[in-house]
């Protein structure tokens, strides 16, 4: 090598590292934020929410703490999480609306009206991202944004997310949405930032009656495992293949 | 502070809500896939039946359809150039698109749009309009002067061998370009119908027939454009229509049409007496919501109104001038049926509840990108793209010169 080509390739090899560097720092925080930086490991755990509908009374804590929490539009029209309202009537109709979507004296209206006698049987049924084992938003996201961590939650890197919605057409359940100030899709995460440091979801933390119990499929001694184990227990739309690891405990045939 | 949903976003959305009938997961209240993602599947359609007619000159011999071999290339070269900008402009991240091209999920259906459309574009089309014009453009360089000359230069890639042999040799090679861009041009909008057949949370798109009804319409389409255009062009240039060759493509079109209503018609019927639990919905989506568009528009305008009518046309009795009316109407009435089938496919399958319980509306705006004035100058493009191409390589230009030769 002469004395030219060898400062040439000085030249080069600078910018090349650096270009390499970047990319090997990059990956490397991606895998550190992962895994160990808080001495949490993914792979140890494969979270899973079980939902006791005669316990859910309606009260739509779990939709609003879900809002403040992971700072969804106020709105009624975005919702990680929200509450159900079946009304069974004597001639076999059903009638069905979002109590979630409602304003606080639209619920109080509706509580205080009359009984109506036709009504043979109400229940609430609180709806969230299923956290698929067999996640159709997964399979469809064209850049891999959306994507299952180790302990089966299902999750959007909004970083990474082109905001091409396909994700949000492909979930069976309607659990996505775009977020119009990121322009990328959104969903329920399992409140992630807090399970993954010990804590409970933010909807279970506040539900008064504990009708949603969140837990950790992987563990026997679970209360989740052990909710299941002592309930007849439904998933939505179990003919997709999805399945959810949203556990519903005593669920009507006629939630969709 | 939570996040803020912008005004107009806002206003839309509160008038969609206020249109819901029945009951909808709060989230669908939003429209996902608008008017740019109904003129998407449109343009690809068109490309790929362009395409596939102009194939009929090449690998099928068929002589009667050579005077629009290279209108039908330039009509789908012309679309294609514009085929991907509704999808990017839909984007809510447009500078991030480029990672579909370099870091693509492979389950994704989509993620192989890029490749799909890059491999049709350059692999097949460009090269294609190329070795058609090599010749042409050898020629006008060296007749041209200043930066015409140098634009014809560098168009024809600095070629400059036009003799019976070398032309004799694009035209080996185009065959079997052509050969491989047949099934490109399937693969092209197949995988548009793909898209949406294999989403199994609508039932709407879910079905094994999409990619093919998607197949069908576009060569419906495609070959209608090339034919308007013929005619369109032809008047105003005030030259003669090669009556055989608009009797042949008519006939390629009715063939087209009714082949494609059957695989409508038999996705339809299939659904019917299936009748699964979606039924009740979608029957619902189609007398509430689709009427006009599905039944009026797309079938008995676009399909039954011009499959009469073309099948008229075959009688060889009539006069010219009105042969050319049957089918331009027939042909105009053919592209306002596929693309009200490209809305009732996209925008259809999104105006019912994935609980199957409620219909939702679409209240599509007037300005902004996602809106009718978007959609209208994007499907204005091609035809601008068509007049500058059709300048840029006149496409009669070897014919004109050959007569004045002879």
């Amino acid at each position: 090598m002469n004395k030219r080509e060898f400062l040439k390739d000085v030249v080069l090899f600078f910018p090349a590292a650096g270009v390499l560097g970047a990319l090997a720092c990059k990956a490397a925080g991606k895998e550190v934020s992962a895994s160990t930086s808080t001495g949490y490991d993914a792979s140890q755990h494969w979270y899973g929410m079980g939902v006791d509908v005669d316990k859910c009374i309606g009260c739509n804590r779990c939709a609003e703490a879900c809002k403040i929490e992971n700072n969804v539009p106020e709105e009624p029209f975005f919702f990680r999480t929200w509450i159900e309202r079946y009304t069974i009537h004597a001639d076999g109709e059903v009638k069905v609306d979002c109590i979630s979507t409602k304003t606080p004296e639209q619920r109080l209206a509706e509580q205080n009206a009359p009984v109506d006698p036709s009504v043979v049987r109400t229940f609430f049924v609180p709806k969230l991202c299923n956290q698929c084992a067999n996640p159709p938003c997964v399979q469809v996201c064209p850049v891999g944004a959306t994507f299952q961590t180790k302990d089966g939650v299902v999750l959007v890197d909004e970083t990474y997310c082109i905001g091409c919605r396909y994700c949000i057409q492909a979930c069976p359940y309607g659990a996505r949405f775009l977020n119009p100030t990121t322009h990328t899709a959104e969903k329920c995460t399992f409140c992630y930032h807090r399970i993954t440091k010990g804590q409970l979801p933010a909807c279970v933390e506040v539900c008064p009656t504990e009708a949603r119990i969140f837990g950790d499929l992987r563990s026997k001694q679970d209360r989740l495992v052990r909710f299941q184990r002592e309930n007849v227990i439904s998933v939505l739309k179990p003919d997709l293949n999805t399945e959810p690891k949203v556990r519903y405990a005593k669920l009507d045939g006629e939630v969709r | 502070m939570n996040a803020a949903i912008p005004a107009a976003l806002q206003e839309q959305l509160a008038y969609q809500f206020s249109q819901v009938i029945g009951f909808i997961y709060p989230n669908e209240v939003e429209m996902q896939w608008s008017i740019l993602i109904v003129i998407y599947p449109y343009i690809t359609g068109i490309v790929a039946g362009a395409f596939i007619l102009a194939s009929l000159v090449k690998v099928f011999n068929v002589r009667e359809v050579q005077p629009i071999y290279r209108l039908a290339l330039l009509t789908a070269l012309a679309f294609m150039l514009i085929a991907g900008m509704p999808l990017q402009l839909h984007l809510g991240h447009p500078e991030r698109a480029y990672e579909i091209f370099f870091s693509p999920q492979p389950t994704s259906a989509m993620a192989m749009f890029g490749f799909v459309y890059l491999w049709y574009l350059l692999g097949v089309l460009l090269i294609e309009v190329w070795l058609e014009y090599r010749e042409q453009l050898v020629l006008m360089a060296r007749e041209a002067t200043g930066k015409l000359k140098l634009l014809y230069r560098a168009l024809s890639l600095f070629s400059n061998d036009i003799s019976p042999e070398a032309v004799a040799w694009d035209h080996r090679v185009s065959k079997v370009v052509t050969v491989i861009g047949i099934p490109s041009a399937f693969l092209l909008h197949g995988y548009v119908g793909f898209i949406f057949g294999s989403v199994k949370a609508n039932p709407w798109w879910a079905s094994v027939l999409m990619p093919i009804v998607f197949l069908m319409s576009a060569i419906v389409s495609g070959i209608a454009m090339v034919m308007l255009a013929y005619i369109v062009i032809s008047m105003l240039r005030n030259a003669k229509i090669d009556m055989a060759c608009l009797n042949k493509v008519g006939l390629f079109l009715l063939v087209a049409v009714i082949v494609d209503s059957a695989f409508e018609g038999l996705d339809y019927i299939h659904r019917v007496y299936q009748s699964d639990e979606s039924i009740k919905i979608l029957g619902q989506l189609v007398s509430v919501k689709l009427f006009d568009s599905l039944v009026v528009m797309q079938v008995l305008l676009g399909m039954v109104l011009p499959m009469v009518i073309l099948a008229l046309a075959r009688n060889t009795r009539l006069n010219e001038d009105l042969l050319k009316i049957m089918y331009f109407v027939s042909a105009l009435l053919i592209e306002l049926g596929v693309f009200s089938m490209r809305w009732n496919v996209v925008v259809g399958g999104q105006m019912y509840s994935k609980s199957f319980r409620g219909l939702m509306a679409y209240k599509m705006e007037l300005t902004g990108i996602e809106s009718l004035t978007t959609a209208f100058v994007l499907l204005c493009l091609p035809f601008i793209i068509l007049t500058v191409l059709n300048y840029l390589l006149p496409i009669r230009w070897m014919d004109e010169r050959r007569s004045a030769h002879a």
